[in-house]
């Protein structure tokens, strides 16, 4: 009985406080830079994809929202078709943290509604935004020992170069 | 001062509507103050046409009766609950000289023999959908209406013997030395919480167990006719606090302010509570509301009808 009264009393109180409410469309709510919206493919410093097409981040998709083909040119590898199917995605970040290369990252951006379902299948160049989003120095091929046009075997940073197993020299 | 009564019934009806329509949006928006939210505040100023909104939807929605339903009863459940609200306000006086009837001798038992027709609007919605969810939730309906119904009609006989009648303009004058609120306390407590469960509001809303019942009794229902239960609830809300306010709060009387004022603000205020009842309150179990009906406040209703009738008989001249 008196919880009741005092219940009742307390909640009247609440006439006073403050409203939690974020008037949204006119008040921007403030997203952390690693809020997982949107998902983006992004390029390297020198502009190009950073994406290698290793099919990783569709693999570790737990909906399976992530289509995408390889194609080579010239020894660099990039997706020739990436879909990503946004009915579908649920912006658990696995595909970020399965990428091996940066490229594909998930940003703050969660106003994506549209009317019509089909417009939420995200096409590559839907996906491809200019810059190299929240990794500025990041170039896949500077550090890896892949051999692509410029830089050679053993040229990449913190390589050795490579050993000649026909030599007999210690 | 005499209003033409075919004016009254009309210009009664028109705002009984319009408040009840008027009370979805604020209740909201008190629930929103309560909760630290802001409730509809989108449509017009302040959110005021959010019910003008809400009316027009639901008149174009798709008003649909499901094929198994028994068309005839399903119709008219709506109406009956709608309608016995709508009769009870006949007797309500609002001040001295507005009011359909507030001078019929049995006004009081007019408004319970109304406020008990109200069960057939659930049963009969409940029964004439066909489904397992509506009739459950109808047949708690009925449980608890007519639980409630018992102590709310005994609670009421403290009124009756102090005023010496049972017409509610009478019942009125009878407090203008002091209200009714303060030699009745019990009843009036009662009288509220019996009134709560009839009105089925938070927390004695278990017609509407949407956990286990679905929606309750208007589980089938859509488009006006779920307004319908809809807008009789919001009414059912009005009439009750009406209703305390003329049996227990003095109608009408208060100083400086016309009686009109007087009237709505109390029942505003009363409105208010039932509101404030919602926001701080969780839905209570079914066993203990039937407990707290018949262990609790009938028994505390009939010690009122004791102490009133021991009280009166000490006073009377020769007693």
């Amino acid at each position: 009985m008196f919880d009741t009264l005092r219940t009742l009393w307390l909640t009247f109180l609440h006439i006073g406080r403050r409203r939690v409410t974020v008037g949204y469309p006119e008040n921007k709510p403030p997203l952390p830079p690693r809020y997982r919206g949107r998902i983006i493919l992004s390029r390297d410093p020198d502009g190009q994809e950073r994406c290698v097409a290793c099919g990783l981040c569709a693999v570790a998709c737990p909906v399976d929202c992530i289509s995408l083909q390889k194609a080579e040119q010239d020894g660099r590898w990039y997706p020739d078709h990436f879909r990503i199917n946004f009915s579908r995605c649920i912006f658990c970040g696995f595909c970020e943290e399965a990428c091996p290369t940066y490229a594909i990252q998930l940003t703050p951006d969660f106003e994506m509604s549209e009317y019509v379902r089909p417009n939420l299948v995200y096409e590559k160049d839907d996906l491809l935004i200019s810059g190299p989003g929240k990794y500025p120095g990041y170039n896949f091929y500077r550090v890896s020992g892949v051999a692509v046009p410029g830089k050679d075997k053993g040229l990449a940073e913190r390589e050795s170069r490579p050993v000649d197993l026909h030599s007999l020299m210690p | 001062m005499t209003v033409p009564m075919p004016l009254m019934i009309a210009v009664t009806l028109a705002a009984l509507l319009g408040l009840a329509t008027a009370l979805t949006w604020v209740e909201r928006r008190l629930l929103g103050v309560w909760q630290d939210r802001y409730g509809p505040n989108r449509v017009g100023p302040g959110g005021m046409l959010q019910a003008v909104a809400d009316g027009i939807k639901i008149l174009f929605k798709q008003d649909w009766i499901p094929p198994f339903a028994d068309r005839a009863v399903f119709v008219l459940a709506p109406a009956i609950g709608m309608m016995t609200v709508l009769l009870s306000f006949a007797v309500i006086p609002v001040t001295a000289w507005w009011s359909i009837a507030s001078a019929l001798n049995v006004g009081l038992l007019f408004v319970l023999a109304a406020m008990g027709m109200g069960v057939y609007s659930v049963v009969l919605a409940g029964w004439a959908s066909n489904s397992k969810y509506a009739l459950l939730g109808g047949l708690r309906a009925a449980a608890q209406m007519i639980s409630y119904e018992v102590f709310m009609g005994l609670s009421l006989l403290g009124v009756v013997m102090q005023a010496r009648s049972f017409s509610l303009r009478d019942i009125v004058l009878a407090q203008s030395g002091l209200w009714f609120v303060i030699p009745q306390a019990l009843g009036c407590a009662v009288f509220m919480l019996a009134g709560i469960a009839e009105t089925h509001r938070l927390p004695f809303d278990l017609p509407e167990g949407e956990n286990e019942l679905g929606a309750g009794f208007h589980t089938e229902y859509s488009g006006m006719k779920f307004g319908m239960f809809f807008l009789a609830e919001y009414a059912g809300i009005m009439l009750v606090s009406a209703l305390v306010t003329t049996l227990y709060l003095g109608g009408w009387q208060g100083p400086l302010l016309p009686g009109g004022l007087w009237f709505a603000l109390k029942v505003a205020a009363l409105v208010v509570l039932f509101v404030l009842l919602r926001a701080a309150l969780p839905r209570l179990r079914y066993d203990q509301l039937m407990a707290l009906g018949w262990k609790i406040l009938l028994p505390l209703s009939l010690l009122n009808i004791v102490a009133t009738g021991a009280v009166l008989l000490l006073r009377a001249p020769g007693g």
